[in-house]
């Protein structure tokens, strides 16, 4: 059974507020998934702003897999007193209401309510004021509010994404909402750009960009701009990823005669070679502890995922099935391993449970060309890159692969997905 | 100046003529000018003697290409970066002219197809150009003259979906410095 759904009212009220470069499409697939249904009333006044608050805040619900829209008309705000028995009668387990009101000094008070309709409850509520280029970040952060209270779980709604766009030779490394919305970019550039990485406090990206005729790694601090090279050596300098506690990375350096693991500081200094191998070795990620690395080597013949203590030394074999897996993506709490396997001639995500050993790692995906997967800060959540109608796009899926959201772009090929942490 | 435009008019409306538009060569010898008023007008009879059709379009792409193929490129199998036998000639050509003059510096960018990872396709295509560097240096060219670089999958040299493409993507280019 295949049930999808669109959502055309979001993305009505979203075109008048940027032109939309992108946007997630919900499409649910399979049954079994126990979806919460909540309401979300439209705020009083959200009309007079250019964020249609209430759209924003159910799309978020809807694409997180837990929670499913019901439609409403209901005409109230955070101070209504819900007649739970109508509500109960409209089948909603939730309700959330609210308002925005334009404050003298230009910014908006942002206000609402969450209810528990089931047990005929108020669950809280807040009022923020912000400035109008955050309303959409305001909608986000009731999305967190609303998921945590009634999932007990952190929301993802207003951590931010980092991709790369594509657009005939003109690329772009863009940084957008978790939604794929509001996107600004980062840097432009007539040479390729791949493998984003966010530091762990969300405020430097590190990527590699080929603008000298090379792969070269640099860091870019995201709100001011400014960047650093952190890796130009002879040959390639790729696959930065950040150690957990932002001092150190690990890079992919070819500068002695093969692609090898290197650990340096966060402005280059001191490379220490980490593998030894006269095979390739590469996608390095660190574990949660950051006393391990897991990567990607050919050292068997085709390219597996390996991991290896920072502090050098054993390496031990992680993939065993089909005879290509690369990418690998830990989840924040260190359990599951998501990674790319080819299939015959499908390149597939799949997630492995590492806490489980023998575990049958599972595919999560029916499309054949996915690419470059990568955790929510929650873990509840995989975005990665893959293909449709013959462009690049990017999706999100739930670890059991029954609710995906394709990011489609009508403009640019989007890949190379990084999903940043909490805080911005 | 112009007599060679004429030239290049008439080799290209020849080969139209003959049918082998997919494969127009820009230094075949040209045909004598005189020709060109022949073939001008025999196309303009309406006669499809020839079995082509008076549509046809020989499309020429010089941004393409640039570079003469087999003369700088080295191709290679999927996920294989070993250098085969008939590039021999390809790199014993550079290798000569890199010990002749030992102030020249060229850089070897690999390449990849499109399917599969960018990151592994990114060392994939590393080491096929490391596998011509080392061709190169065992035929007496300094390490310090070429540097290995990779692409990965980025810089496609075709762009398609099928093997025909991803043949003359998977390769190894020479770049002068």
């Amino acid at each position: 059974m295949l049930n999808r759904r669109t959502f055309t009212a979001a993305s009505a009220g979203l075109a008048l507020a940027s032109p939309a470069l992108a946007q997630f499409r919900v499409e649910i697939a399979g049954v079994g998934a126990t979806q919460v249904p909540i309401a979300v009333a439209k705020f009083r006044d959200e009309d007079k702003t250019t964020q249609a608050l209430s759209a924003i805040i159910r799309a978020d619900l809807e694409r997180a897999g837990v929670f499913r829209g019901i439609d409403t008309n209901a005409a109230i705000d955070e101070t209504a007193q819900p007649v739970m028995a109508d509500w109960r009668a409209r089948s909603a387990d939730a309700l959330v209401a609210g308002s925005v009101t334009r404050l003298a000094d230009g910014r908006y008070d942002v206000r609402f309510k969450l209810w528990d309709i089931v047990k005929g409850q108020e669950l809280g509520g807040q009022s923020n004021a912000v400035q109008p280029a955050d309303l959409r970040l305001a909608a986000h952060r009731i999305a967190d509010y609303v998921y945590e209270k009634l999932t007990g779980d952190k929301g993802v709604f207003s951590t931010r994404i980092a991709y790369v766009t594509r657009t005939g030779t003109r690329y772009a490394l863009r940084v957008a909402d978790a939604d794929g919305e509001g996107g600004q970019v980062a840097l432009n550039s007539p040479e390729p750009i791949i493998s984003p990485a966010w530091s762990p406090n969300g405020q430097e990206l590190a990527y590699v960009s080929f603008e000298l005729q090379k792969a070269v790694v640099y860091v870019q601090d995201v709100a001011s701009g400014k960047r650093r090279v952190i890796a130009n050596f002879r040959g390639s300098n790729s696959a930065p990823a950040w150690a957990p506690d932002g001092q150190s990375l690990a890079v992919t350096l070819s500068r002695d005669g093969i692609s090898q693991l290197y650990t340096m500081g966060r402005n280059g200094e001191s490379p220490r070679r980490l593998t030894t191998s006269q095979s390739i070795d590469t996608e390095p990620v660190y574990t949660p502890d950051g006393r391990t690395i897991f990567f990607v080597s050919d050292r068997g013949g085709g390219p597996q995922v390996y991991r290896t203590p920072v502090s050098g030394g054993g390496v031990e074999r992680v993939t065993f099935s089909g005879n290509y897996n690369i990418s690998p993506a830990l989840s924040p709490d260190g359990r599951y391993l998501a990674y790319i396997s080819r299939q015959g001639n499908a390149f597939k995500l799949y997630l492995m449970d590492l806490g489980t050993p023998g575990a049958t790692p599972i595919a999560l995906t029916d499309t054949s060309d996915d690419e470059s997967p990568s955790f929510a800060p929650n873990g509840r959540l995989i975005i990665y890159a893959s293909r449709a109608q013959g462009r690049d796009v990017l999706m999100t899926t739930t670890l059991d692969g029954k609710i995906k959201a394709k990011l489609v772009s009508t403009a640019a090929d989007v890949r190379e997905p990084m999903w940043g942490p909490y805080g911005r | 100046m112009k007599a060679t435009r004429l030239a290049l008019f008439a080799a290209l409306t020849s080969a139209l003529l003959a049918g082998c538009a997919s494969n127009v060569k820009l230094d075949d010898k040209p045909a004598p000018v005189e020709n060109r008023s022949t073939g001008t007008t025999s196309s303009n009879t309406g006669a499809n003697n020839a079995g082509t059709s008076q549509s046809q379009v020989a499309s020429v792409d010089l941004t393409k290409n640039q570079q003469a193929p087999g003369a700088s490129v080295v191709y290679f199998d999927y996920d294989s970066y070993v250098v085969k036998d008939e590039f021999r000639p390809t790199i014993e050509a550079q290798a000569k002219s890199l010990t002749a003059n030992k102030a020249k510096k060229v850089t070897i960018e690999g390449h990849t197809d499109e399917r599969g990872g960018r990151e592994y396709n990114l060392a994939l295509g590393q080491k096929r150009a490391e596998a011509v560097v080392k061709s190169l240096t065992l035929l007496g060219v300094t390490e310090s003259q070429v540097e290995a670089v990779s692409f990965g999958k980025e810089r496609p040299a075709v762009q398609g979906s099928d093997e025909a493409a991803w043949a003359k993507n998977r390769r190894a280019e020479f770049n002068a410095k």
